[in-house]
């Protein structure tokens, strides 16, 4: 009864849908109250069904009701509670339907909090979602439905993937929609101004907090994903440029760019055309990433050909919003309004520079991504595009973009002088180029990118913080009152100043890695030991184990450094019956913001183990930096500009508005 | 999530998933094995999914990381290596693609984009950034100016 009743319900998130694309577009367009009116109420109604649906799959996986064929495939009775739930996600169909759960819930945010929007402008955008909506239900309903029944219950289920069974299942599958979605919602502002055929600066401040809440959430999932990875495959690796981490990336990258582009266009007026258009993008992008994950496409394009039911399906959606939207572009940007002028070097100079260059970084992750998919297609010739390929490319084109990272904030806005920014950079300057002497002196010229990469770091970190300083006035006024003005200073600033810090963290834990990270790896019988930088481990033995779900052999470490014990570490081996497979658990341990990492090989048959022992130092800024970033979009989302709303449609009103995220 | 599950086609067929680079495989002269441990990253294990032989579990990923050291133990130079897996293997095994014609757009994009860009950003700035400024009361509708004017007579009243 359960899943029919989740079937039933999504049937009728999908007539709701329907019914919500037309009508207060129809609306808007005659300017019909009434039918403006119906847009929110369906919105939320629409999100209640999804979430009923949803409710449905999640309790027929908590109950492990082995009769529905999903759960059989991707569930165990003897699982723990929190692997049973996120199993609902861990698989193509339950995965699309968190995916329109996060959807509707967007939809029924802008429905609810949206109420200092235009009516019109609101009831198009909440048309345009419907339309996304619509289309991705009767994708679920048609092709990928999660609630088919088995006519004989089998007893138990397959089980959970192992590598799956795993907290990060948990965060970054949730997070990393929550950001594509997001990027919806924008979308769906941007088809809207084009029907409407106009456009302001308003739209920006409308737009923003739903793209910065995107970016956040991307930024994170991104992140999680990779320490994800990196502490359950066993290799040490954090980035491996696939084409389904590039999936998530291209949109980040145009997010990242949009935020950007949004600013001058609500500060001065300008880029309009182009921001619609990288509002367009960056939903585009994330449609494309669904895609390239869910049709099947990646494995080859054969088995792309062979079942092509679901990518077909995809590929049309695809075809339908980006062609589509984009042909809306084609015909009605021209008729948006060019905005405010500006020089070459000024803030807007400044932001269009991180345009360019994060657009064609984006441009090369999508070639690098998809041009082996094109030439197999169109020739029948295979070519590999992998990290060598992307690390030469795409590291190039970041490099300028750092430098130019803090010039931008300290750049006046329409003529900046770019002479006075880099005099008030002289400490960043001077504290990067003492870095790579320093980096120099102490570690030799081997690796040869180190020095750089260190000084190109603590540059954007310390620019970053140039620009808080500027504010303050600090150093210069009494430190009370810098205190005093760091507190009175747009949160925006400080959300500015964070993302940028971040960014340089980010960068310094990549360079320490890449450049200084170690590894080791041994044969070791038990009492012996192997030595990484200044670290000695030994091994103990091994000691067998049991879960709740699977066998495990853990072997025992002890730590030492300078003849002291540190710790003890325990890599493990895990064997999974139901699917009679092995994953490697790695051990951490932290020292600072380095990790020492040991995962296991085969025992051999003389009692010996084989081992790989890293040491990565700074490898926690990686992911600390992405955390730091994302704080920084949060304290921008809760710039008081967001909060308030805009624009103010009288004054004695002003108190009465909702806030706008 | 997804990233390891496609990690996963690799490692699905092994009941005993074993390290990547087995101690027996690592070459007694540094020089060397750090030599092998580079091209290792710039290979592809053709069974997998986007993974080098120097991360890969896979047997086959075994043989090629033995191939090569056996190659540079021989003397051969880096280049000659490479050149000795793509007569083998065809071009599939280089996870970056040589620069040839079929590989042109490839390698191009990224550069092209950027000048594209760039030349498309100059003639936007000569153009006085954005095109003439509107009149101060371009973007405005006949009820909107209405509006205005309200406003500002009910802050000078």
């Amino acid at each position: 009864m359960i899943p029919e009743l989740g079937h039933y319900a999504l049937v009728l998130a999908l007539a709701l849908a329907l019914f919500q694309g037309v009508v207060p577009l129809v609306g808007a367009r005659r300017g019909d109250s009434a039918l403006i009116a119906v847009a929110a109420p369906v919105a939320v109604a629409q999100f209640l069904f999804v979430a009923l649906s949803f409710s449905a799959l999640a309790a027929c996986y908590v109950m492990s009701d082995f009769s529905v064929s999903n759960v059989f495939e991707n569930s165990h009775s003897a699982m723990p509670l929190i692997y049973r739930v996120t199993s609902v996600w861990g698989n193509h169909e339950g995965s699309m339907l968190l995916w329109v759960l996060i959807l509707s819930i967007y939809g029924a945010l802008v429905a609810s909090f949206g109420a200092n929007l235009p009516a019109a402008l609101k009831a198009t955008v909440l048309s345009v979602q419907s339309w996304i909506a619509a289309t991705f239900y009767l994708f679920i309903l048609t092709t990928s439905n999660p609630f088919l029944r088995l006519v004989d219950a089998p007893f138990e289920g397959r089980d959970l993937n192992p590598i799956l069974q795993d907290l990060g299942l948990a965060i970054h599958p949730p997070l990393l929609y929550l950001g594509y979605v997001g990027c919806s919602i924008a979308f769906s502002f941007a088809v809207a101004a084009l029907i409407e055929g106009r456009i302001d600066a308003a739209w920006a401040r409308w737009v923003r907090p739903w793209t910065l809440a995107a970016w956040i959430c991307l930024t994170l999932g991104i992140a999680m994903g990779s320490y994800w990875a990196y502490y359950e495959l066993g290799w040490g690796g954090w980035w491996f440029w696939d084409p389904v981490e590039n999936a998530s990336l291209m949109p980040w990258l145009a997010t990242t760019a949009l935020l950007h582009s949004a600013v001058v266009m609500e500060k001065r007026d300008a880029l309009k055309v182009w921001t619609i258009l990288l509002a367009i993008l960056a939903f585009s992008l994330s449609l494309i990433g669904t895609f390239l994950v869910r049709s099947g496409v990646l494995t080859s394009v054969h088995t792309f050909a062979s079942d092509p039911t679901r990518g077909i399906f995809i590929l049309a959606i695809l075809v339908l919003f980006i062609g589509g939207s984009l042909a809306l572009y084609a015909w009605r940007a021209p008729m948006l309004k060019q905005g405010g002028k500006f020089a070459p070097f000024s803030r807007e100079g400044a932001l269009v520079f991180n345009n360019l260059f994060l657009t064609t970084a984006c441009a090369t992750v999508f070639v690098g991504t998809l041009y082996p998919l094109a030439l197999e297609a169109l020739t029948g010739e295979k070519i590999s595009v992998g990290a060598p390929f992307f690390n030469a490319t795409f590291g190039p084109l970041f490099v300028p973009l750092l430098i130019a990272v803090p010039f931008g904030p300290l750049l006046a806005w329409k003529r900046g002088d770019l002479l006075a920014a880099a005099q008030r950079l002289t400490v960043a300057v001077g504290v990067g180029a003492v870095a790579i002497a320093a980096t120099f002196v102490s570690e030799g010229s081997q690796p040869v990118l180190a020095p750089f990469g260190m000084g190109l770091a603590l540059f954007v970190i310390v620019g970053a913080l140039t620009d808080i300083a500027e504010r303050t006035m600090l150093f210069r006024i009494p430190v009370g009152l810098a205190l005093k003005r760091g507190i009175g200073l747009p949160r925006s600033a400080w959300g500015t100043a964070f993302a940028h810090l971040g960014l340089g963290l980010v960068l310094l834990g990549v360079t320490g890695e890449t450049q200084w990270g170690s590894e080791r790896i041994a044969s070791l019988k038990p009492g012996e030991k192997i030595t990484i930088r200044r670290y000695d481990l030994t091994f103990e033995g091994t000691v067998p184990r049991a879960g709740p779900n699977y066998r495990e052999l853990a072997a025992r470490f002890t730590v030492r450094r300078g003849g002291e014990v540190i710790g003890i570490m325990e890599p493990s081996k895990r064997t999974f019956a139901t699917r009679s497979m092995t994953t490697t658990e790695a051990a951490l341990m932290t020292r600072g913001t380095g990790q020492l990492y040991v995962s296991l090989g085969d025992p051999n048959p003389d009692g010996s183990i084989a081992v790989r022992v890293y040491h990565k130092p700074l490898v926690l800024l990686i992911w600390l930096g992405a955390v730091v970033m994302a704080v920084g979009g949060a304290l921008s989302l809760s710039d008081r500009r967001l909060r308030v709303g805009a624009p103010k449609p009288a004054k004695g009103r002003a108190a009465a508005m909702q806030p706008a995220e | 999530m997804r990233r390891i599950a496609l990690a996963l086609a690799c490692v699905v067929s092994l009941t005993a998933p074993a390290l990547a680079v087995q101690p027996d495989e690592v070459l007694h002269d540094p020089a060397l094995e750090a030599r092998a441990r580079t091209l290792s990253r710039e290979l592809r294990c053709m069974v997998c999914q986007n993974q080098s032989i120097d991360d890969s579990d896979a047997p086959l990923a075994r043989d090629l990381r033995i191939l090569v050291r056996e190659r540079l133990k021989a003397g051969d130079s880096d280049g000659q290596v490479m050149d000795f897996l793509v007569a083998r293997y065809g071009e599939f095994v280089l996870l970056k693609p040589r620069f040839e014609w079929h590989t042109a757009i490839l390698w191009l994009a990224p550069p092209v984009v950027l000048a594209l860009g760039a030349i498309a950003l100059f003639a936007f700035l000569r153009r006085g950034g954005g095109g003439p400024q509107p009149g101060p009361n371009a973007d405005l509708t006949a009820a909107e100016k209405k509006r205005v004017a309200e406003l500002l007579k009910a802050d000078r009243g």
